[in-house]
């Protein structure tokens, strides 16, 4: 099989939609997963007698199933139970919930990470707790916490493409859609890799920066 | 919003119940475990007075002044300042929840740690204004005014706008007494404020505190290993060993003629250095 220049010309339109799917699945994905997130980070902190420790569980669970478990059993299951959506937004939800469970994470080792001396001087200086979170606390936690959600978006990114497996149109999907009706693969494929690698790889810089600028020169 | 009649002012030292006593610990203990840090300590200060508290590392030195600024809990005894009670605190009671009480007692109360503990992601102004205006109510304009001179007056007045990692330790350092000042405590306390600095350093924050010293009626707890500048600075001495003042007076009797036999070879040992 030779490269045919001009064939991948004519998928490529078709391909660049698969893209703006997948983009579009992983900004949907990264909204739920910041809130949910945030919402089981502070939960988690609370120790609320059993309600912490279920949350618990549900990091560990998420965490310790594979991503495409997880599409699958939503897809195939929650209809049995009258919950009917479309591919896209089951894909889009299991996508956010996973990584709910790795934003939570980032949001509690970025809170930890901070000095205790920080804590000990709002005590000093008698901040309450308000001004304590909002202008000392969290500021210096998501200095630490944006280039690790950055690298985690990027692996987000990546993994819509699991969601191939329930028909989800995104990029990889695509060009399998391609691929089994041309019986062509090489120039599918070979785009695919080249418009993930386009998105990621600029990503990837732009989060090194970021790291390196949110920095403290200690 | 405090009420006039909580606000504090270094100039009016007195204790507002008219008691004739800054702080007092009073039968207060505290133990890690097995380790018995304080043991019924008893030890009052009056207001004023700049009291150095001298002992070998792990006698307790830290955890009397971490008692006073809330940092830490005590098992039992009663903690006083300013004549309002900070803990009062019962033999095997469950650990005090923050009260408002202690809130509004510990707003009386300064303190300047070891490693300096700045707001790293904020100016050397920033940090000075913070407490006043989320704390005190106080506007930013006026904040950024008495900041300023409270910059100016431990010699930072050129590095306003600089955040404390372009800072060196000693200029660091004096940037978080300006911060502890600008609360206007009527107590301050110096945990070995001077120990993480390069010697080079030590001399401009101990000039500081001398200056507060000497100037201003704030009562002062120090400890330090600095023994000249205790002895310089303090109205009185406390020696503790293992959670006990083994020994106490006027700067002169204690470095000049100490009675215990701790003391001496603790003298002893920091002289040699
Ligand atoms: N948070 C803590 N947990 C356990 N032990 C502690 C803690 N803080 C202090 N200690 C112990 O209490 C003792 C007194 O400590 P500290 O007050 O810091 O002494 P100093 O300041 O005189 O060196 C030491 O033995 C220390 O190990
Ligand atoms: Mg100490």
């Amino acid at each position: 099989m030779t490269w045919d220049t001009e064939y991948a010309l004519s998928i490529l339109p078709r391909l660049l939609r698969g893209l703006l799917v997948t983009i579009e699945a992983t900004f949907a994905g990264i909204a739920i997963a910041l809130v949910l997130g945030l919402i089981v980070a502070v939960i988690r902190y609370l120790r609320i007698p059993i309600v912490s420790h279920l949350f618990t569980f549900y990091v560990s669970f998420v965490r310790g199933t594979p991503l495409l478990v997880q599409a699958f059993a939503a897809f195939f299951i929650l209809p049995d139970y009258g919950i009917t959506m479309s591919a896209l937004l089951t894909g889009i939800l299991v996508v956010g919930v996973n990584y709910s469970a790795y934003t939570a994470e980032v949001y509690r080792a970025g809170i930890e990470d901070v000095d205790k001396g920080q804590w000990e001087a709002t005590t000093a200086l008698s901040l309450p707790g308000r001004p304590t979170w909002t202008r000392i606390i969290l500021p210096q936690a998501v200095r630490k916490i944006i280039p690790v959600l950055g690298n985690y978006w990027i692996q987000m990114f990546k993994d819509v493409a699991i969601l191939s497996a329930i028909t989800v149109s995104e990029l990889l999907y695509t060009a399998q859609t391609i691929g089994s009706s041309d019986y062509r693969y090489l120039e599918p494929l070979t785009l695919v890799g080249l418009l993930y690698l386009a998105v990621s790889y600029p990503a990837a810089i732009i989060v090194r920066r970021l790291e390196r600028r949110l920095a403290f020169s200690r | 919003m405090p009420s006039p009649a909580e606000s504090t002012d270094a100039e009016s030292p007195g204790p507002a119940n008219g008691s004739d006593e800054m702080i007092t610990f009073d039968n207060v203990s505290k133990s890690w475990g097995d380790n018995k840090v304080l043991q019924g300590l008893n030890f009052h200060v009056k207001p004023a007075e700049k009291v150095s508290i001298i002992g070998p590392s792990g006698s307790g030195k830290t955890t009397i002044l971490r008692i006073l600024m809330t940092l830490e809990t005590p098992d039992e005894g009663v903690v006083t300042v300013d004549g309002d009670e900070l803990w009062n605190v019962a033999a095997g009671q469950r650990i005090p929840r923050e009260t408002k009480q202690m809130r509004l007692t510990r707003r009386k109360i300064g303190m300047v740690f070891q490693q300096f503990n700045l707001f790293p992601h904020l100016s050397a102004i920033q940090n000075v204004m913070e407490a006043p205006v989320q704390v005190l109510g106080m506007s930013k304009d006026e904040a950024h005014e008495r900041a300023k001179d409270l910059l100016d007056m431990v010699g930072l007045g050129e590095h306003l706008n600089h955040k404390p990692p372009k800072l060196s330790g000693g200029q660091q350092q004096r940037v978080a007494i300006a911060r502890a000042m600008a609360m206007r405590p009527k107590v301050m306390l110096f945990d070995e404020v001077t120990s993480a600095l390069d010697p080079e350093l030590v001399g401009d924050v101990l000039d500081v505190i001398r200056d507060l010293a000497t100037s201003t009626d704030m009562t002062m707890l120090l400890v330090t290993h600095e023994m000249r500048f205790a002895e310089e600075i303090s109205d009185r001495v406390v020696m503790f060993d293992s959670g006990i003042a083994v020994e106490q007076g006027p700067p002169k009797k204690i470095f000049k003629q100490p009675d215990n036999d701790r003391t001496k070879k603790f003298l002893r040992a920091v002289l040699e250095h």
